[in-house]
């Protein structure tokens, strides 16, 4: 599948014509900004979300430092009241619409998806670069609000203060509507993709959990986005007409808003994990160089939290005036959705079982998944039981729960997703050392920065607050320190990656040893993947792979027994 | 269930019947996750530690996948998260339920102070509740979404324009205003923290309170005091309260503006200054002393200023005591 | 020879086929079924979002019917049944031609295919017609969203001094006229509006038969609008409105399809595109058929 030029003795599988290389084939702007080749796409979306990223972080730096001090540190005149609820806003937006939702399908699963059903590309290339479009568009919308005016509604635009602020809460919901649908193109395109494209061969239970997973986010994209569409839509509506229907004072309601933004809004926090505990199923399994234990129930339970997501987003509202009723059902339905997780975080454990771990970065990083999402996760339980958020409701402690599970479980594993398919995508090793190194720093600084959180919330600290009792201080200021610690170790683990692109040694096409189809093309891919689609073999069985020292990755065994099917 | 992390560095002190039950499931919850997590990590390092890639270590074929095992831990888990439930929504459902006899005070939320109303009238801006004894808090929002929370009690209710929403609280202690000379006072003595907890704006964070628990007796003292306006302040002071309070400063500006947006004419800078006045169809001048002013609150239609309506509220005595009146001439007088 | 000359190849033709199949295969499809299926279930789930988009204005409907049923028993006599139903029959025939159309592909009937399209296209522009008309009488009477709207101003009157004056000085006039016994509801109708035109009398009179009013136009005949009926007009254009943008996207699709019927691209081994057309112009009729009993034909 690798090009033999006559300087190469030994075929490492490395793309060395760059004629091929899908990142050499053609160049110029033009080739990227309208390319339908879902490995481009994915890299122009890559870069545009790490920018949001590091975007989104500079606010939550800014507002974190703000912290440090009861009454601000920064000067009225710098960083005042109205400045804060502006950074918590457009910290929460940025890391949401443009981050996290798009970020792993978008930019991972765009470029590993086709490769792992040994596709040519996507169902629809057209739609998937109208997707990256949209999101570019979206992203502009929110400059446009940042520049303009600012936001000032938190992230949840509740209205009627989204009605009344003076801010510009138009250009950023029209933003948050066009990423809309760019996520609900790319879901769509997914689902089509897994659909019609798998080759002969690979059964739906034959397929990498990586593909299970994104399968159910695109059905949780497909089936709650156009619900978050038509909620914009009508906030629009209430601030241009005056609909009044959100508007209590033209006889609307508030709570029926929150229900509506709730019903996207926690569906979508799965859209968020889901895709990440794909990668984490990949990881397990490769780095532990044994097939994934208990393949079905993993698969399943990916679909089992899709479904139920959409059963409890009135958890989100237990305090909101809405009936007792209705928040104890939310609640024993919000339990339900913890079991898949459960069961997910248990298999990982039982694959790591007798095999033999190689603590490469993305292990690392796999780990220290498990270790941060299991604290989001479980206290995710204390935020479901009635009495218990009846209290911590819009406290700190809900601020760190969702930063274990977005940043210390989606991002985490985004990040060592992101190692893994590195060669894959660029046709480089990064550096081992640096990479453990960063993995540790991001994992010491995020502890740092978020347990404080979970403790000056159970006293009572209210979030969105830009001044607060000194009885905070001392958690305000650990957590400061550790964001900053965070925020090097971030900046860290994206600079070894991007010097490896200059210096990195070439990468051979399995270094990994993995036994998914886009290990089996050269490393960078060639622009049209594969000539015909590969033999489909079982995605975790790796007998058939030994380690060649001389290629510095794994080769197919010529005397191994033919595969022994595992599920 | 009680609490066992009670005052520790993970709650503020318990101040209210149901602190201790909600602290009680926070632990079990707590140590329920505890057993989990310590087990998670626990199998995770001794696994790496056990089974790392060195030379000469190879994986073993195990099964992939077994049945009782996975059946065991779904269905664990699921029983525990059952419980953590059941104890959930009880305690949830007696904090939602206020008993009959509860002692009933409105809460007006507004961009960004509170505004506290007892059943005699009294209003304050801080929180004074009687020990001992279940109060009922009833919410309102003049403007947008607000949150009545207090950290202390473990309660916490949306305030949501257009409609009431209540939550209620039986205090357990007492407090007392902060004794400067006395270093070693415990905290549980200071006035405790209310905090708006729903985003609402600008000064989200400056819409603090604080809460007084007193002894019954001392309670009661407290509002006939708040209720009775005209008690321990200079004339003027109370005059300001009514001012506000009766509607006057609706009509009347104290800022000298003229314009329609008042129906009634200014009244700062106006004492002893004459003005022009339509009486029973004849115009005449008069100055504004205390027995005009007098008769304007008792028949304001009897002299009109000129270019003003007739419309004012007849405030009868009932509606104003003549003691009232004079702490109002007070104000008057003090406004240039 | 080696892979990597033939990747360069294709890369440099990107697009157009490298199989020797169909002209319009993509490159990325192995083969033709694959490519019809792909495109089936591709625009199957859209219509799958477009429902789930609507459906939230369904639920904000059926909210406040159920909450404040006097507001749409009141309300929706506003609306011009007549003209409504109108509407319905136009698009189940424009329904019925594009199903057609889809069959003439499929059979090659290319002469049919263009002029069943144009058909579709010619109902949709009628339907949009009749729909410009319905919102300009509404606009006329006043009845627009939220504070514009004249039923709240008229229950706001300290906030709208000089529309009350002007309710005051109406009532007034039907009073004597009452005496003189003979008003037409026309004259009215003009006294209010900003510009009188023949066609507007002619609508204030259609509407008023049809509503069985007792016939003058002004303000004053919603004096006795239940409170917050505004919300009803929200309701009703955001969903007309969302309707009416879907209609439009499909007019453009439609005549994309005519476009490239008259180019002659269809035929019956490649329809895929009339076809999905065909199912989303399906949909946009069919949301119609709900939203007309809901908003047009109310009943306690
Ligand atoms: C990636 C995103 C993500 C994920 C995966 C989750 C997962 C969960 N969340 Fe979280 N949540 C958010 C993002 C997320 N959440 C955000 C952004 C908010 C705040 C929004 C805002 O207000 O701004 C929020 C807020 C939020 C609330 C509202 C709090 C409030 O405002 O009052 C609640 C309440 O029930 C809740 C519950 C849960 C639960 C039960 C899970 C469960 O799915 C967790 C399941 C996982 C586990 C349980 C851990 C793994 C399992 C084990 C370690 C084995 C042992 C398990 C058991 C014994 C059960 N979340
Ligand atoms: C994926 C989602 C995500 C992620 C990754 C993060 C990441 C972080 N968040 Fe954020 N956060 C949210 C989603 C997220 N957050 C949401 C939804 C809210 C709610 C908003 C609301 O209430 O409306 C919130 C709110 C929130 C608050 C509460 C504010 C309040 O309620 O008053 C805080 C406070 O500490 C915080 C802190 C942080 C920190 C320190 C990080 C760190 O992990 C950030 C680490 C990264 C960096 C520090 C960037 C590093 C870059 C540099 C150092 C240099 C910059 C370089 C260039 C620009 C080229 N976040
Ligand atoms: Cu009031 Cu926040
Ligand atoms: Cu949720």
């Amino acid at each position: 599948m690798s090009t033999i030029t006559p300087d190469t003795k030994l075929d490492i599988g490395h793309n060395d014509d760059p004629s091929s290389n899908y990142l050499t084939c053609s160049s110029g702007f033009l080739s990227w900004a309208f390319t339908l080749d879902h490995k481009r796409i994915g890299v122009m979306y890559l870069v545009g979300i790490f920018t949001s990223f590091f975007l989104g972080g500079l606010f939550a730096l800014l507002l974190r430092i703000h912290l440090l001090m009861p009454n601000g540190l920064f000067p009225e005149t710098w960083v005042n009241m109205n400045t804060y609820n502006q950074l918590f806003t457009l910290h929460g937006a940025v890391m949401t619409f443009l981050f996290i939702i798009p970020s792993v399908p978008a930019a991972l699963g765009n470029f590993v998806l086709p490769l792992m059903v040994g596709a040519k590309d996507v169902a629809f290339p057209r739609m998937n670069l109208a997707s990256f479009h949209l999101w570019v568009i979206g992203a502009i919308f929110f400059l446009i609000a940042l520049f303009t005016t600012g936001l000032d509604t938190g992230w949840t635009f509740y209205t009627p203060y989204s009605i009344e602020t003076q801010t510009n809460v138009i250009a950023a919901t029209i933003g948050a509507f066009i990423l809309g649908f760019s996520s609900i193109f790319t879901g769509l395109n997914f689902i089509v993709t897994v659909n019609t494209m798998r080759p002969p061969g690979m059964s739906w239970f034959k397929m990498p959990l990586f593909m299970w997973a994104i399968y159910a986010t695109a059905i949780i994209q497909i089936l709650a986005t156009p619900v978050l569409g038509i909620t914009l839509l009508l906030l629009m509506a209430e601030r241009l007409l005056g609909i009044g229907v959100f508007d209590p004072s033209m006889g609307g309601d508030p709570v029926l808003y929150q229900h509506f933004f709730w019903f996207y809004s926690h569906p979508a926090v799965y859209i968020m994990i889901l895709p990440a505990m794909g990668i984490m199923s990949e990881l397990m399994s490769v780095y532990s160089r044994k097939p994934i234990f208990g393949y079905t129930f993993i698969a399943y339970s990916s679909i089992a939290i899709a479904l139920l997501g959409f059963l409890v987003w009135g958890h989100h509202m237990f305090v909101s005036g809405q009936s007792p009723m209705a928040a104890v059902i939310f609640s024993g339905l919000t339990f339900s959705v913890s079991i898949p997780s459960a069961i997910k975080v248990f298999n990982w454990l039982a694959t790591m079982y007798k095999g033999n771990i190689n603590l490469a970065t993305p292990m690392c990083y796999a780990l220290s998944f498990i270790f941060l999402f299991a604290i989001g996760g479980l206290t995710g339980l204390f935020l479901g039981a009635l009495a218990t958020d009846i209290h911590l409701h819009d406290t700190y402690f809900v601020v760190a729960h969702f930063h274990y599970v977005m940043m210390g479980g989606t991002v985490i594993a985004f990040v060592g997703g992101l190692y893994h398919w590195w060669p894959k995508m660029f046709g480089v090793m990064y550096n081992e050392a640096w990479g453990r190194f960063f993995c540790l720093v991001v994992f010491i600084g995020f502890n740092l920065t978020f347990f404080p959180q979970f403790i000056m919330g159970s006293r009572g600290m209210p979030r969105r607050y830009a001044t607060y009792d000194p009885e905070y201080q001392i958690f305000h200021q650990l957590s400061t320190l550790g964001a900053i610690v965070l925020g090097l170790g971030m900046v860290g683990a994206v600079a070894v990656l991007v010097w490896s692109l200059f210096n990195g040694r070439k990468a051979p096409a399995n270094p990994w040893g993995a036994a998914t189809l886009e290990w089996t093309c050269t490393s960078p891919p060639p622009f049209y993947n594969f000539e015909h689609a590969p033999h489909v073999g079982s995605p975790y069985d790796y007998s058939q792979l030994k380690y060649d020292p001389q290629v510095g990755g794994y080769v197919k065994d010529p005397n191994a027994k033919p595969a022994s099917d595992h599920h | 269930m009680q609490s066992i992390l009670a005052d520790t560095m993970f709650f503020p002190p318990e101040r209210s019947s149901v602190a201790g039950s909600v602290d009680g499931l926070f632990d079990f919850i707590y140590y329920l996750s505890a057993i989990f997590f310590v087990g998670i990590v626990f199998a995770m390092v001794y696994f790496v530690l056990r089974y790392y890639q060195r030379p000469g270590h190879k994986e073993e074929p195990s099964p992939s996948h077994h049945e009782v095992l996975e059946i065991t831990w779904s269905v664990i888990p699921s029983l525990l998260v059952g419980v953590i439930f059941f104890y959930g929504f009880t305690g949830y459902l007696n904090m939602r339920e206020a008993p009959e006899n509860a002692y009933e005070i409105n809460v007006r939320a507004s961009k960004w102070n509170w505004l506290f109303v007892y059943p005699n009238g009294a209003e304050s801006d801080e929180l004074h509740i009687p020990v001992d004894r279940p109060v009922k808090f009833l919410l309102q929002s003049g403007d947008v979404l607000h949150s009545f929370y207090i950290p202390a009690f473990r309660i916490k209710m949306d305030c949501v324009p257009g409609r009431y929403t209540s939550t209620w609280v039986i205090a357990t202690d007492t407090t007392e205003a902060p004794d400067p000379n006395d270093e070693n006072a415990k905290d549980g003595h200071l006035p405790m923290n209310l905090f708006c907890a729903e985003y609402c704006g600008e000064k989200h964070s400056a819409m603090r309170a604080k809460v007084f628990v007193h002894e019954p007796g001392e309670f009661d003292v407290w509002v006939e005091k708040a209720a009775n306006i005209l008690e321990g302040r200079s004339p003027a002071e109370a005059g300001e309260i009514l001012f506000k309070r009766k509607g006057c400063a609706q009509c009347h500006s104290i800022e000298g503006d003229m314009s329609a947006k008042y129906a009634g004419p200014p009244l700062n800078g106006q004492w002893g200054t004459e003005r022009k006045v339509t009486a029973r169809g004849t115009t005449e001048t008069v100055t504004m002393d205390e027995n005009y002013v007098r008769e304007s609150i008792r028949q304001p239609n009897a002299k009109i200023v000129e270019g003003r309506k007739p419309g004012m509220t007849v405030f009868t005595p009932q509606l104003l005591k003549d003691d009232e009146i004079t702490a109002i001439i007070a104000y008057l007088k003090s406004l240039k | 020879m080696s892979a990597a000359v033939d990747h360069q190849d294709q890369a440099h033709h990107a697009g157009d086929d490298h199989h020797g199949h169909s002209p319009f295969q993509a490159h990325h499809f192995e083969t033709m079924q694959q490519q019809f299926d792909s495109g089936k279930l591709g625009i199957w789930l859209f219509l799958f979002t477009e429902i789930l988009m609507f459906s939230g204005l369904f639920c904000a409907y059926i909210i406040y019917r159920y909450n404040h049923p006097e507001i749409f028993l009141y309300a929706h006599k506003q609306l011009n049944t007549t003209l409504g139903a109108t509407n319905t029959v136009v698009l189940i025939i424009s329904s019925l031609t594009m199903a057609w159309a889809v069959r003439a592909a499929q059979l090659n009937q290319k002469k049919l295919l263009i002029w069943l399209l144009s058909a579709t296209l010619a109902l949709a522009g009628v339907f949009l017609v009749i729909k410009y008309f319905e919102y300009t009488h509404k606009f006329d009477l006043g009845l627009y969203t939220g504070r514009e709207n004249v039923m709240y101003q008229l229950q706001h009157p300290a906030d709208f001094q000089e529309l009350h004056e002007e309710v005051e000085e109406n009532l007034a006039k039907q009073a004597e006229e009452k005496k003189e016994a003979e008003a037409h509801a026309v004259s009215e109708a003009e006294a209010v509006d900003a510009h009188p035109s023949e066609e507007h009398g002619d609508e204030h009179a259609a509407a008023h038969d049809s509503h069985g009013h007792d016939g003058h136009g002004g303000p004053e005949q919603f004096l006795d609008a239940p409170r917050n009926t505004q919300i009803f007009f929200g309701i009703y254009y955001m969903m007309t409105g969302l309707h009416g943008f879907h209609i439009v996207a499909g007019m453009i699709a439609i005549g994309w399809l005519l476009s490239r019927s008259i180019r002659g691209d269809f035929s019956s081994e490649y329809f895929g595109p009339v076809d999905y057309v065909g199912l989303y112009w399906h949909l946009v009729d069919l949301i119609w058929i709900y939203l007309f009993p809901l908003l047009y034909l109310i009943r306690s």
